[in-house]
């Protein structure tokens, strides 16, 4: 579904993200993993437009989206998150819903008018079932800003469902969260693979990685250095030496 | 009684100038070009009124659009920089308009007199309002009409889909985008309604003073045209009214007695104004106070 070819980022002499071909599998939670500055984050900016590309190829569903700003890749089905969490603080939680409602399933069948300047009334009740999904339907009225960070995480997972997208790129969705949240947000991602939505997940949690996702992708210094199932990875002797270092030094 | 029916004149159109920087600001652009575009709508009105002999409700539409189609095409190259960068790329907009009516003649004979924009001198003898018997209570009920008109529609503007986006944009560009947000679309857009308002006003304003000149549009009409909103807050169109109210009523015409000293306490309280109110003087939380009066529910937990 999303094929990175030779993807290159080079930020001056720094290659974040060097030579990495990578593919994810319609309906399939593909893991990114790798050591901080590996160029995960990297990637999914790469991918979603906010950087441009250094060389290298995008792919989504076939179509060549190397080059496409960030909402002409929302608009093609890429939806994503981000690892320090961006809202719109001032605005009320449904509102944040509300914005991201345009791009895909509605553009083509609504007209203009409707999809700009709509009422307000109708609109909060058609992000009822997403904040649902978050648990954040008590909280619709307050501004986004006022919420707790678990929240705020929840609600920029609803923000990018928001856009009825084919794919997710979150990254480090987890980041930050206790224990009881990382299985709730487990859940929440299996409910979205039921849901038939393809994620890519970069993230350092491991219990997360390992327990939710079909493959996983190391990265180390922007290069994938292995690609497998969680079993795999777990057992894999390039992964532990980048995690862990050198093993000829690290065993006392 | 006409000096409070030109205050309440005065209050309209300023309100229809900071309305038209109001929705440049919600995308969090300042521009500083609005008076550029008040300026395009009072040349351009006035002379379709004295010159072609127009009423004034549509030669006020066409300063108007012709204002917007200014700020769209000067929208694409501006809003390509950002914060200062911006400030400065319209106030050179807002200078070469102005320059341009500096030297612009266009004079025919009327009647025997010579009338028309007329460079240095100005465009004097707009007189459609005395040629068509309008009192000044006429006038000022009509400087109203449209200034509720245009309320209006930003107030619907500000509660449908549009309105929730230009905040989103205003607030975080980047989020924006990536929720599918066209930047460029949605601020040029902006942009473009700013300069229609901006024109609107402009239209009014010419007619009801009656002598334009090229020093009316200047930095310091830009300047108040900015800080309406930004001392008002950009919770809804009401702010800017308040903000245009307390500059003109309260500070302008209130504190005439002080003479020269007026303009000291007068900047001294704007000073102090934002400090006490950082997000406007109607911000979100007096918002949500006046919101608990009217319907006895507690909505300022925020």
């Amino acid at each position: 579904m999303l094929e990175l070819k030779s993807l290159s980022k080079h930020f001056g002499g720094v290659r974040a993200v060097d030579g990495l071909g990578l593919e994810v599998r319609e309906g399939e939670i593909f893991g990114l993993i790798g050591p901080n500055g590996s160029g995960k984050s990297t990637t999914v900016n790469l991918i979603c437009g906010v950087f441009p590309v250094t060389a290298g190829e995008i792919r989504f569903e076939g179509r060549d989206i190397t080059h496409a700003q960030p909402h002409v890749c929302l608009a093609a089905g890429i939806a994503r998150t981000f690892q320090n969490i961006r809202l719109f603080g001032h605005l009320s939680v449904w509102q944040n819903l509300w914005v991201a409602q345009n791009a895909l399933a509605d553009r083509k069948s609504a007209g203009f008018v409707k999809r700009w300047f709509s009422g307000s009334a109708r609109a909060r009740d058609e992000t009822g079932a997403l904040l649902e999904f978050a648990g954040l339907a008590a909280k619709a009225d307050d501004l986004a800003g006022n919420l707790s960070f678990g929240e705020q995480r929840r609600l920029e997972l609803a923000r990018a469902l928001a856009a009825k997208p084919k794919m997710l790129l979150l990254d480090e969705p987890a980041a930050g969260m206790n224990m009881e949240e990382v299985g709730q947000l487990r859940e929440r991602l299996g409910a979205l693979r039921e849901d038939g939505k393809t994620i890519l997940l970069v993230e350092h949690v491991m219990e997360l990685v390992m327990g939710v996702t079909d493959r996983i992708a190391v990265l180390n210094f922007g290069q994938k250095i292995a690609e497998g199932t969680p079993d795999e990875i777990q057992n894999d002797p390039l992964v532990r030496e980048a995690y862990l270092g050198t093993s000829g030094q690290g065993d006392a | 009684m006409d000096f409070y029916l030109g205050l309440a004149q005065i209050i309209g159109v300023h309100t229809i100038l900071g309305l038209s920087a109001y929705v440049v600001m919600l995308t969090g652009q300042l521009s500083l070009a609005q008076a550029g575009f008040f300026a395009i709508g009072a040349y351009v009105s006035g002379m379709l009124t004295v010159l072609a002999g127009f009423h004034i409700l549509p030669a006020m539409l066409v300063g108007g659009l012709l204002a917007g189609v200014m700020a769209c095409i000067v929208g694409f190259p501006a809003l390509r920089v950002k914060g200062l960068m911006l400030v400065i790329a319209t106030l050179a907009f807002g200078e070469f308009v102005r320059l341009f009516f500096f030297n612009f003649d266009y004079q025919i004979s009327k009647g025997g007199i010579a009338v028309g924009p007329l460079g240095g001198e100005g465009f004097r003898q707009i007189r459609f309002f005395p040629e068509n018997g309008w009192t000044s209570f006429d006038v000022m009920l009509f400087v109203w009409g449209v200034v509720i008109a245009v309320m209006a529609a930003l107030w619907w503007m500000d509660r449908s889909r549009a309105g929730a986006v230009l905040r989103a944009v205003g607030e975080d560009e980047l989020a924006a985008q990536s929720a599918g947000i066209n930047l460029t679309v949605v601020k040029v857009a902006a942009m473009t309604a700013g300069g229609f308002i901006a024109g609107l006003g402009g239209g009014i304003y010419a007619h009801y003073t009656t002598h334009i000149e090229h020093l009316n549009f200047g930095v310091i009409l830009a300047t108040f045209a900015i800080a309406y909103p930004i001392l008002g807050g950009l919770s809804n169109v009401f702010g800017t009214l308040l903000a245009v109210i307390f500059i003109q009523g309260v500070l302008v015409e209130g504190l005439r007695f002080m003479g020269d000293w007026r303009n000291l306490l007068f900047g001294a309280l704007i000073v102090l104004a934002m400090n006490v109110r950082p997000r406007g003087l109607l911000d979100e939380r007096s918002m949500a106070l006046l919101k608990g009066l009217f319907t006895g529910r507690d909505h300022a937990r925020t």
